[in-house]
């Protein structure tokens, strides 16, 4: 199994937000996760991806048979984990083109690897800018900063294709997309999946799911994975809303 | 593309927090007795060989001194120094003139290759010359044929007072005179060399002139002055480093720089620098007051200070400009780092009195550790500086909560058709950004190098390239350590 968390209890300055959730992604499959607002759903990537603050009381996050628990984020981010986030952070006077080859380099150090050649990355930026179609422009300019929304979810998706990620997460990418973008975005992440690498994808709406078909649909409610299906349950939970599933609780 | 490769590669090279200039040479010195008295000034004056009028200036530059105190307001907190344990004249030993670079000890060439500076012209980065001292003496001046050829003068201040006394006499003291304030009094008193430009009418100089600074000698201050003059409707563009041994004891450097610029000419001055801050503990490091003073003379002409201060124990400087002549503009872009237990107290004076003259300030500080970084600056427009414009943006970047950022822009306008604009932000690199790049598989200490790099980036790409370079890996290096 790619990813396998069991029972997990992570803590927030000391308040309990997920509770004993369960999930097992193996190689292939695309997870979409989905919930009201407030579940836990980006408590859940946070945890994934090691970031400070998000306190796992118990429980194990294992990865490629490896316990992550402790493990540093860029740690995590260099053996293949890529969170996509839902809110893209703006960092100034940093150019993407810069911020990527410091990031893939990063990852080439951890690997044993020598630094990419200055040829090779700039075929791979010229690619990968293709495959989600953004501006040339946009890559001299500083990560994130004065981006539009879907500039900014683009730019994710980006970012996953220049790093070639095993689990990737996508936390509400699709939300704030026209359709346009939403189809390119969805392009972006089917081109990568894989038989080696597995996505779990975040979001609210069924509309999503239309392009990136899942194999499995969970519902997440206070802190757990109340109800798991197939891509079908997307569809009930757009006509039903969430509240029949409350009902069975 | 090359720049981005460079700028990455630079992260990568950034490995130990050592301060990697720290070595001593070990090269035979000659030293005045410690102390300071008129007798320290004979000695200093007579070594050099230097004219009566230069001897006088000092001696009236002391008996000044002697008659004042060590200002007290900036925010800066030292033990008193002890003006008669310093030595105020260091210099290595050499048997004769020096004919040609094959006759420099090989220990001080090393030395400088070392700190990365070749002196050989033939291995030399093309498009530099550069003026090598050596605590108080310069010992080397690259290019200076093929600057003669433009009838550009660069050399050492002391061969600048034998073979060019009538351009020096009427030059010095005129921007920064000896009553200006203690440090430069002292300055006025003792110094020992430095370097010397004059770039003729007309002529844009065709490469990147440098000094850099090295003080070696234990227990001996750095008096070094440096003189540059642009005549009309010339250019040229200067750069300055320096660095120094790592040691227990403070050891003080009281330079002045003096610009002068006449009609339409314009000069680009530039510092990366990075004296010895101390250790982790504050042991050690230099006390760092300098007085740089740029005099825009004639009309159209532009003096622009950009400056990367990443070392020293204590930093007291503030490069000035003042705008005499019409149409003149002044700029200032900085960047000022403290870790640990550094101290920066520095900024600029914009001075208008021309008409229609302009100025910019751009001031990035950025603290981190137990270290306090201060902006001080003073814009000023005379009655007579009708429609002058000044832009001031001074921002504060925080790493932790231990440090202290502190802003003191003082502005005094006398002139209603002018406008004087301040802008001042405070900020810290948020959670949010260092997670970002961690989670791209960037480590904590080159996520915060780039979060850092990105936020000076404005003043940064004001530096010549070769030295972008080497203040980005200073800036990496200097705040490694920093966090966790
Ligand atoms: N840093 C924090 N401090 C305190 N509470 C937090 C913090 N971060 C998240 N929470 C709380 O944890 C709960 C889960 O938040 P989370 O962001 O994981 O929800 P979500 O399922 O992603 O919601 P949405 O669909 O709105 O994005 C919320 O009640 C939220 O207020
Ligand atoms: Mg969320």
């Amino acid at each position: 199994m790619l990813l396998n968390i069991k029972d997990l209890h992570v803590s927030i300055n000391g308040k309990e937000i997920l509770k004993g959730l369960n999930l097992g992604v193996n190689k292939g499959e695309v997870h979409a996760i989905m919930g009201p607002n407030g579940t836990g759903k980006s408590t859940l990537a946070a945890a994934i991806t090691g970031r400070e603050g998000y306190e796992i009381t118990s429980g194990e996050i294992i990865y490629k048979g490896e316990v992550i628990n402790d493990l540093a984020p860029d740690e995590r981010a260099n053996k293949g984990v890529f969170l996509s986030f839902q809110y893209p952070v703006e960092i100034p006077g940093v150019s993407i083109t810069n911020f990527m080859r410091t990031a893939l380099n990063a990852k080439r150090e951890f690997l044993g690897e020598d630094p990419i050649p200055a040829g090779e990355f700039l075929k791979k930026m010229e690619e990968k800018k293709k495959l989600v179609d953004i501006q040339s422009k946009l890559t001299n300019r500083s990560v994130n900063e004065g981006f539009s929304g879907g500039e900014k979810k683009k730019n994710e998706i980006f970012q996953m294709a220049m790093l070639e990620p095993t689990m990737a997460i996508l936390d509400e990418t699709d939300s704030g997309l026209d359709i346009d973008a939403l189809k390119v975005v969805a392009n972006g992440v089917n081109a990568l999946r894989s038989e080696d690498n597995g996505f779990v994808v975040i979001t609210h709406y069924q509309r999503l799911l239309d392009y990136i078909v899942p194999d499995f649909v969970h519902v997440m409610y206070d802190g757990k994975i109340v109800k798991s299906g197939g891509k079908g349950l997307a569809l009930e939970l757009e006509e039903k809303g969430y509240d029949w599933i409350k009902e069975q609780l | 593309m090359n720049e981005e490769k460079e700028k990455g590669n630079i992260l990568e090279e950034v490995t130990s927090s050592e301060y990697k200039y720290g070595f001593v040479t070990d090269i035979e010195t000659e030293t005045a007795p410690i102390g300071l008295t008129e007798d320290t000034i004979h000695y200093i004056s007579n070594k050099k060989n230097e004219p009566e009028w230069l001897l006088e200036y000092r001696l009236k530059a002391y008996r000044h001194w002697l008659t004042i105190e060590e200002p007290d307001w900036a925010l800066l907190n030292h033990p008193p120094i002890d003006y008669q344990n310093i030595i105020y004249y260091a210099a290595p030993k050499q048997k004769k003139e020096l004919e040609s670079l094959d006759e420099v000890d090989p220990e001080l060439l090393d030395t400088f290759k070392k700190l990365g500076i070749s002196l050989d012209e033939q291995k030399m980065l093309t498009g530099v010359a550069v003026d090598a001292v050596i605590d108080s003496v310069s010992v080397k001046t690259t290019f200076q044929d093929t600057l003669a050829k433009h009838g550009i003068i660069f050399c050492s201040f002391s061969d600048a007072v034998k073979e060019h006394p009538e351009l020096v006499k009427k030059y010095m003291g005129t921007v920064v005179p000896y009553t200006d304030n203690f440090f430069a009094a002292l300055n006025c008193a003792v110094f020992s060399d430095g370097s010397f430009c004059y770039i003729p009418k007309g002529v844009r100089c065709p490469i990147e002139l440098s000094t850099y600074f090295r003080i070696n000698a234990a227990n001996t201050g750095q008096f070094e002055r440096t003189l540059l003059v642009a005549d009309e409707g010339s250019y040229v563009s200067y750069l300055e480093g320096c660095t120094a041994p790592q040691r227990d004891e403070n050891q003080l450097h009281a330079a002045i720089v003096e610009i002068i610029t006449h009609d339409d000419a314009e000069v680009k001055y530039s510092t990366v620098q990075n004296w010895y801050p101390g250790d982790k503990n504050g042991v050690g490091g230099i006390y760092n007051f300098v007085t740089k003073r740029g005099l825009c003379k004639g009309h159209n002409s532009k003096i622009s200070w950009t400056q990367v201060e990443t070392g020293s124990a204590i930093t007291w400087k503030y490069p000035s400009c003042t705008l005499l002549g019409d149409n003149s503009i002044g700029e200032f872009y900085s960047v000022a780092v403290t870790n640990h237990h550094q101290q920066a107290d520095t900024g600029t004076k914009m001075i208008h009195i021309g008409k229609n003259t302009k100025s910019t300030i751009i001031s990035k500080g950025i603290s981190a550790g137990k270290s306090n970084n201060t902006y001080r600056g003073l814009v000023r427009v005379s009655k007579k500086a009708d429609n002058a414009r000044n832009f001031s943006q001074c921002d504060s970047l925080l790493l932790g909560d231990k440090c202290g950022a502190h802003t003191f822009p003082y502005i005094k306008n006398n002139n209603r058709s002018s406008v004087v604009e301040h802008e001042a932000t405070t900020s810290k690199i948020s959670e949010d950004q260092l997670f970002y790049c961690q989670q791209r598989g960037i480590d904590t200490e080159k996520s915060i190098g780039l979060i850092v790099n990105g936020y000076a980036k404005e003043v940064l790409n004001k530096l010549p390239m070769e030295f972008a370079v080497e203040a980005q890996k200073l800036l990496a290096i200097t705040l490694e350590g920093s966090v966790g």
